[in-house]
Parts: C-alpha cells; structure tokens; sequence
C-alpha cells in the first residue's frame, strides 16, 4: 500500500473524494489527440492530393522524394527515390518526426498526454493508477531533455511553412500578385505555428531567461518579457496551432482531390 | 449563499494514525463565512476535541491547509457560497503527510526539505548593508518570495503524494521554487545549485504536470516560472554537449 493509502496517512479508502468532473479535461484531450494522431496518420501514408499549385500541405512540406510532384518541392528531391518492399515511402514520413518530436517534448503537451494518457496523475489530487514513478530521470523520459534540439528544427520548418505561404501569392500557373483563400489557409497556419514556437518555454529560457542579470542585457530582457506574454497563452497556441496544421492538410486535400476550387480574391 | 443562515451537512474527517472514518454533521453556516468559520462552529457547539490547525483567517500564514471535497484548499481562503445549496462539504486532512489527528497533518518532511537547500550565499567581500542589486535582477525571485509555506503543492505532487517512498529523493515544488529563487538570484554564488537540483532533490521526478501551481493560494506561477526555467537551466549544464562545450571554451560560468 503506497501513495494515499500509505498506513501514516488518514485512512480514507476513496482514490479522490473530488466531487467536480475531473475526469472530463483529460477525457476531452484524449480525444482530441486521438483524432489527430489517426487524421495524420492517414494522411501520412495517403502520400497523394498533398499539393495543388500553389498550395501545399504542411504534412508534406519540404517534400523531399522524388514521388514529389513538379513545383511541390523547395530543395529539389535529395532523398530521390526510397522504397521498402517495393512500395515509395511518403515523403510525409522523413519529415513528420521533427513536428512531432517538437510536439511530443513541448512542456505543455507532456502535462496533457503525462495527466491524460499515462495518468499520472488523471488530475490534481486524484490517485495515480502506477505502483512507481521515477518522472522524467530515466530513459526514454530523460530524452524529454531533448526539447531544444526540436525547438530549433521546428523553426526551420516554420521558415518553409512561412515560404509556402508566400509562394501562395501566385495563381495556378505560377504568376504572382494573387490570393486565395489558400493562401490566408496557410499564411494562418504559419503564424499559429510562429506563436507555438515564439511562446514555447525553451524559447523563453534561450531568448532571455538563462540569464542571472537582466540589468546588463536590456535587448534580452526586453524580449524575455514579450516572450512571458505570449508563454502564457502557450497551452492555447499548442491547441490551435494543431488545429491550423490539420485543418490546413484538409482544405489543400479538399483542393487537390477536386472536391472543392480553390477560390481567387485576386 | 443568499440567507442570513443556514443549515449545512459537512463530512468531517476523524481519526488519527491508526485509523478514521468520515464523520456526518450538520452545522450552521452565516452568509459571508468561509469554511474554517464553519469547522470553529461545529468546534463551538458539536465536537469540541476536533483537531484543527489555524491561525491568521487571513489566507497569510498556511496554517489551514486541508483538502475540501478533494481539493487541497486554505479552510479560510474558501467561501461557502461557493458550494451548491444542499450540497454535503467533505473536509478531509493533507492526504500526502502523515496524521495526527482528525483536521492535523504532521508537514516536518517539508521542513526537513528546506534543511537540505543550500543557503544564500553572497560574495565574501561584501558584508550585510553592502547589497546592491537591480529591481530588474531580482523581480523575478520575488515571486517566490510570496510563499506562505501552506505546503498544498507539495499535498497535491503526485510525486510524492502517490509515492511515499520518493519523499526521501523528492524536494517538492515549494523548494524548487525556493532553489530557482536563489539560482536567480543576482548575488548569489552558489554555482552548483542546477545539478543539485537534479541530482539530490529530484527535479528530473517532476512531469511538469502542473498541479502545484493549480492549488497555490498565492497564484506562484511554480511550473512555468521557477520548475520549466531550472530543467532549463540543468539542460544548460548537463544535457546540452554544445552550451558544456561552450562552457569548456569561454571558460565562464553558463549563466552571466
């Protein structure tokens, strides 16, 4: 008998006496996750209707194969042609790893899986269903420590995204000066990312919070503060930062599968 | 609550180390009261040995920690109209520490915890009444200096909560917060204070899971603030090879 129904503590033989609907949040992150985890999945492995000039999915940008269609790729096709058992491999699934990496270390998303998947716990004050717990000091938990490493790659993909965005200025034929509802599409879905990232604690921490002495770096300290502000809506921009990359993946779909045009504004 | 007064049914638990049960009473309760109002009144006129810990009323001093229906909560920082009407009010003591008796923990780990966290230690050279530091420099430890030591964070981490046997490798959040006050700290020159955090008090035990600041009467903001800021820091010094390297090279301390 350990944890609450440890012999020195008060005998009390219910795992929480909490009378509120703890269970919901956890419940509700389940599900959201779920469905995204099966959404992407899919599309991952779909590995077509990614790419409708000029519009791209972030699922599969910068697409590096050469099943790439003509235009969809930024840095050409240096991964060429790869095949396991005689079947392409998606080009979603050599880059999928770094926003998921980013996602799967990131300080808020391991407080929700941590409470709602592992239970651990379910919710304040509510008994964990594992006999022990050794956190985040072992592997593979340690590599939580990790979080910088994928914070920097998520930048480099918040660049292609913001350059996908911008080549979304240009009709179906290439020429510029044009804007569709994909482009706001992506354009949105570049800066919830920018805020996802801009918010994130290690962003914090590097940009300013490292330091002892503020006093002798006014630049940092002023840009520590901006990042505090966001870093309190951080929980939010993870949320609909996620929403913006699926819901992104199903309008580019939608177009390039032909279920829907992609409507011009100019 | 919108009468003057009235009736309400609290479970009260009683008992000590040995054993216990939740105990039905019915009580007067007055509009404005909080529920360590409500407790001195079943104390007054019902069950004159019940055991209670208090002292300010004032949500100052940390006395009244106990977990009301479930929550670990200050008995004179919660409001009873806050509660449904009819609604029964179960007040149960911390359920991380060992009891003494009925509302009564004893929280001497807490203390034993904040023997084991080096001390400020200042530069030699300057004496007392020679500080001089930046409020830019010190405004962030400042907000822990808002502690009240009611210990409800270190009752709700499940870390130790779920785990009895983890309290002897486990600080707690009240002491990470208190060693990322001193890590912060402009005149400070303990420069070991980060892997002594990870390595004797356990801060690599958290999951960031955020419950400390969730109860924290004072609104610390434990996680974000001091808990996130020191696994920063520890990355810094011990799983970061380019910020070590870099260390190596400059020949400085990580953090200036």
């Amino acid at each position: 008998m350990s944890g609450v129904f440890s012999p020195t503590r008060a005998k009390i033989a219910a795992r929480t006496l909490r009378t509120d609907r703890w269970w919901l949040q956890p419940a509700i992150t389940v599900a959201v996750l779920v469905a995204f985890i099966i959404y992407a999945t899919i599309r991952a492995f779909e590995a077509k209707f990614y790419f409708a000039e000029p519009l791209i999915s972030p699922f599969y940008s910068p697409c590096m194969t050469s099943a790439c269609p003509e235009g969809a790729s930024l840095v050409g096709h240096p991964l060429g042609t790869v095949a396991l058992f005689g079947m392409a491999i998606s080009p979603a699934l050599f880059i999928l790893i770094f926003p998921l990496g980013f996602r799967m270390t990131c300080y808020y998303y391991r407080k929700a899986y941590y409470r709602s998947f592992w239970q651990s716990p379910p919710a304040c004050a509510v008994a964990e269903p594992h006999k022990t717990y050794t956190g985040e000091t072992k592997a593979p938990l340690v590599l939580q420590n990790g979080h910088r490493w994928f914070f920097l790659a998520g930048l480099v993909f918040n660049v292609i995204l913001t350059i996908d965005a911008f080549l979304a200025f240009r009709n179906a034929q290439g020429q510029w000066g044009h804007m569709s509802v994909g482009t706001l599409v992506l354009l949105t879905n570049a800066t919830l990312l920018w805020l996802y990232s801009a918010s994130c604690h290690t962003c914090r921490h590097t940009i300013g919070g490292r330091l002892r002495h503020f006093s002798k770096h006014p630049v940092r300290y002023k840009l520590w503060t901006w990042v505090s502000v966001l870093n309190h809506s951080h929980p939010t921009f993870a949320w609909i930062s996620l929403f913006g990359v699926a819901l992104s993946d199903v309008y580019v779909r939608f177009v390039a599968s032909g279920s829907i045009t992609n409507f011009y504004f100019f | 609550m919108s009468d003057i007064k009235k009736k309400i049914k609290l479970r009260i638990w009683r008992g000590d180390a040995k054993d216990g049960a939740l105990q039905d009473v019915e009580v007067e309760a007055n509009e404005g009261e909080v529920v360590l109002d409500v407790i001195h009144r079943v104390q007054a006129t019902q069950i004159s040995d019940l055991a209670v810990r208090w002292n300010c009323k004032a949500g100052k001093c940390g006395s009244c920690s106990m977990e009301i229906n479930g929550k670990p909560r200050l008995a004179c920082m919660t409001r009873m109209n806050m509660f449904e009407e009819g609604e029964t009010i179960t007040v149960t003591p911390l359920r991380a520490f060992p009891v003494i008796r009925d509302l009564v923990t004893d929280v001497s780990f807490n203390y034993k915890k904040a023997m084991e966290i080096p001390a400020f230690e200042p530069p030699a050279e300057l004496k007392a009444g020679e500080f001089r530091m930046q409020q830019v420099d010190v405004e962030r430890s400042q907000e822990f200096r808002k502690c009240i030591e009611c210990f409800l964070c270190q009752d709700t981490c499940h870390v130790i909560r779920d785990h009895e046997e983890n309290k002897k490798s486990f600080a707690g959040p009240r002491f990470f917060i208190r060693i990322a006050e001193l890590d912060m700290h402009p005149l400070d020159i303990l420069r070991n204070r980060k892997q002594r955090a990870q390595e004797e008090h356990g801060l690599g035990m958290c999951n960031i899971t955020k419950c400390c600041t969730e109860v924290c009467p004072e609104h610390i903001h434990i996680t974000d603030n001091a808990i996130i800021p020191m696994k920063e820091r520890v990355v810094d010094v011990k799983y970061d090879p380019i910020r070590w390297l870099g260390s190596k090279i400059r020949r400085r301390e990580g953090i200036v």
